[in-house]
């Protein structure tokens, strides 16, 4: 392997007078022999667990829910997988760099409650309906124009979500090896088509758990690396404090009194209300990509274990993905830039800041390891978004709306077949996100059209037996359309984020929490207030479906260390350390 | 569960017993043949006891996941 663009270390006086300039972009690294072997191997790995367990998915049980066996420990892991893709590998990373500590808000209050809120509260009313899918509960809960529209806005996200992961992984193709980004595209997706057909979700689990592994394993090194090079998280803080001449990038909530006093420009309202509420809630207890995994455990203890042990596992991701971004501010000789400034300069964006960390420490066989840790994450994201468009589409619209009556070997059939549509079309995606701003920013736009309005749907019709199917489904329509709309005006005229996020001083990160809990809000009040003017169902016809008219099922005994409550609290205690020693 | 098939973990040890090995002969060999660029803190000879560590975590997968289901 012979690096072209080689990092030696900067002496902190030398990294103090050095002007920040890029340098000349080209790709990173050529592949030795040894990591290309390692980076094969596991493409053959991952296609061999699609044919390993490929006669184990012939019903619908089987293909779409994994039989509904899965333990714990591995619904929970395949849990935290299937949300570690290009969104927390890249995009985090990159927004560690641009934001500094202000970004791990995404693992801790942007996730860890909602991630307990759902295993302590809400999974019960999922497990015990025997739904296959979140529209299904809203079929069940609100009828089928709530289930139609939830299932179609769902359907559509996850296409799009998949072409942000498949356009982030060809960018790293494109960046370390310096491979053409329509190779990489094919080549990845069809590598997830074959074994999320083959095996359903049965396979997307296994691989999951796979990835999360290597995920660890090749992405762990950069931080401890780092932290030997910079001497520890007092130096650390010191150098970027040098660095950047300012200390608001090490703190997470001392400078978000006001939105000009942290880097991202943001409030703590919009952090806690319109982050970590309205986007975590919504996107942790209603995206069916992440509940899917949690109602494939084998019982329902099980099934609120998943995300418990998910949210200890999510809490320490910041070490291998905010602390490379920070410790880039201190080691890096040269600036990173915004997607477009990288383009029109040929430096290298905030994005590519995992990459470039990676090639810094890493040697022949490590670089392999670590590539394949990226593809990992890109494909368990992509394959989690596309196991789940499959599930939605033939449970949720294909069969109620088209074939009623086929049989189980035909809803197999159709799920293998939308699992290759759902790639062609997030390969059609991933073209067009090229024209977005930034992987964060169009995410959480997607996130707040359709999650924000989702939960607020759910959340009413789990803990409010007044709210009527008419309240549900225009509730969900009016959230919709309200999120829709404000990014339509601020687009057309950017002055009016300042309406939109309450503060001339907000940005675009702003923009994306408030318009968010705008969404929740009209969808909460668009319910309640078409639910109060409509006749609401008879309190048998929620047995199930709403606290207060179900009898939840008693969960066999115990003890003390295998209690979900037991477990929910030490998760919680710790994220309440971490904020406060973060501080 | 999948009668008559071995568990998700047997396989993850395999990956990392694979990986380890084959990282941990790369390490090896830089020893020998040091790169002409190398990278930053190159001589922790990080490749070495990274590449162990997963050999020895992937052996112990294995040997604790060998047994088919029932």
């Amino acid at each position: 392997m012979v690096p072209i663009a080689p990092f030696l270390k900067p002496s902190a006086a030398a990294l103090c007078a050095m002007p920040f300039s890029a340098p000349a972009k080209t790709h990173l690294i050529y592949l030795s022999s040894v990591d290309v072997v390692i980076i094969v191997a596991y493409f053959a790995f991952v296609i061999f667990i699609g044919f390993y367990v490929k006669n184990s998915s012939n019903t619908v049980s089987d293909f779409f829910m994994a039989g509904r066996e899965m333990t714990a420990w591995i619904a929970g892991l395949a849990f935290v997988s299937a949300n570690l893709g290009s969104l927390e590998l890249m995009g985090w990373a990159g927004s560690a760099y641009q934001y500094g500590l202000v970004a791990a808000h995404a693992y801790w209050i942007g996730a860890i409650p909602a991630m307990l809120f759902l295993g302590i509260v809400m999974m019960p009313f999922y497990y015990i309906s025997r739904t296959h899918s979140v529209p299904g509960y809203l079929q069940l809960r609100f009828g089928n124009s709530a289930r139609a529209f939830s299932a179609v806005t769902f359907a559509l996200m996850t296409t799009l979500m998949s072409g942000i992961n498949m356009y982030s992984m060809a960018l790293v193709m494109k960046v370390v090896l310096g491979w053409d980004l329509n190779l990489s595209i094919w080549l990845c997706s069809l590598v997830v088509a074959g074994y999320v057909a083959l095996g359903g979700l049965r396979s997307a689990i296994f691989n999951e758990i796979l990835q999360f592994v290597l995920i660890w394993a090749g992405a762990l090194l950069i931080p401890i690396l780092g932290m030997i090079e910079v001497g520890g998280w007092s130096n650390l803080r010191r150098q970027i404090e040098i660095n950047l001449g300012r200390s608001d990038y090490m703190h997470m909530w001392s400078g978000l009194g006001h939105f000009s006093q942290n880097p991202m420009g943001v409030h703590w309202t919009g952090v806690v209300f319109g982050w970590g509420f309205v986007l975590a809630f919504g996107y942790f207890t209603t995206d069916f990509l992440v509940i899917q995994r949690a109602l494939s455990a084998h019982n329902l203890r099980a099934a609120r274990m998943a995300p418990i042990i998910g949210a200890a596992f999510k809490m320490m991701v910041p070490a291998i993905v905010i602390l490379p971004g920070l410790l880039a501010l201190s080691v890096l000789p040269f600036h990173l830039l915004p997607e477009s400034a990288a383009i029109a300069t040929g430096g290298y964006s905030y994005n590519e800041v995992l990459p470039l960390m990676l090639v810094r420490y890493c040697g022949p066989g490590l670089i392999g390891l670590g590539v394949t840790a990226l593809i990992a994450g890109f494909m368990a994201g992509m394959a989690g978004n596309v196991s789940a468009f499959a599930t939605v589409w033939t449970e949720d619209i294909y069969r109620p709306f088209f074939n009623r009556r086929a049989s189980d070997a035909h809803y197999v059939a159709m799920g293998r077949w939308c699992t290759v549509v759902g790639v062609l079309v997030s390969v059609a995606t991933a073209y067009l996100v090229q024209r977005s701003a930034s992987i964060m920013d169009y995410a959480l736009q997607l996130f707040s059209f359709f999650i924000a309005p989702l939960f607020g749907t759910v959340l009413l019709g789990m803990l409010w037996k007044r709210a009527t199917n008419a309240g549900g489904f225009w509730g969900l329509l009016a959230g919709t359309t309200t999120s829709i709309g404000l990014w339509v005006w601020v687009d057309r005229v950017p002055s009016a984020l300042r309406y939109v996020a309450l503060s001339p001083n907000a940005k675009g990160m702003a923009e994306n929490m408030y318009r968010a809990l705008w969404a929740w809000i009209v969808c909460v009040v668009v319910t309640v207030v078409v639910s109060l003017l409509t006749t609401p169902r008879p309190p048998s016809q929620l047995a199930g479906l709403v606290y207060g008219e179900t009898q939840l099922p008693v969960e066999e005994y115990a003890h003390w260390y295998e209690r979900p409550m037991v477990w929910a609290s030490v998760v919680f205690v710790i994220f309440i350390a971490l904020n406060i020693i973060f501080w | 569960m999948m009668p008559g098939k071995r568990p998700i973990w047997f396989f993850v040890g395999l990956l990392l017993l694979f990986y380890g090995i084959v990282i941990l002969s790369a390490g090896l060999w830089e020893i020998r043949y040091p790169p002409l660029r190398p990278p930053v803190l190159f001589r922790l000879h990080a490749s070495i006891w990274w590449g162990a560590l997963l050999a020895i975590f992937g052996a112990i997968f294995i040997r604790r996941n060998m047994r088919r289901q029932s």
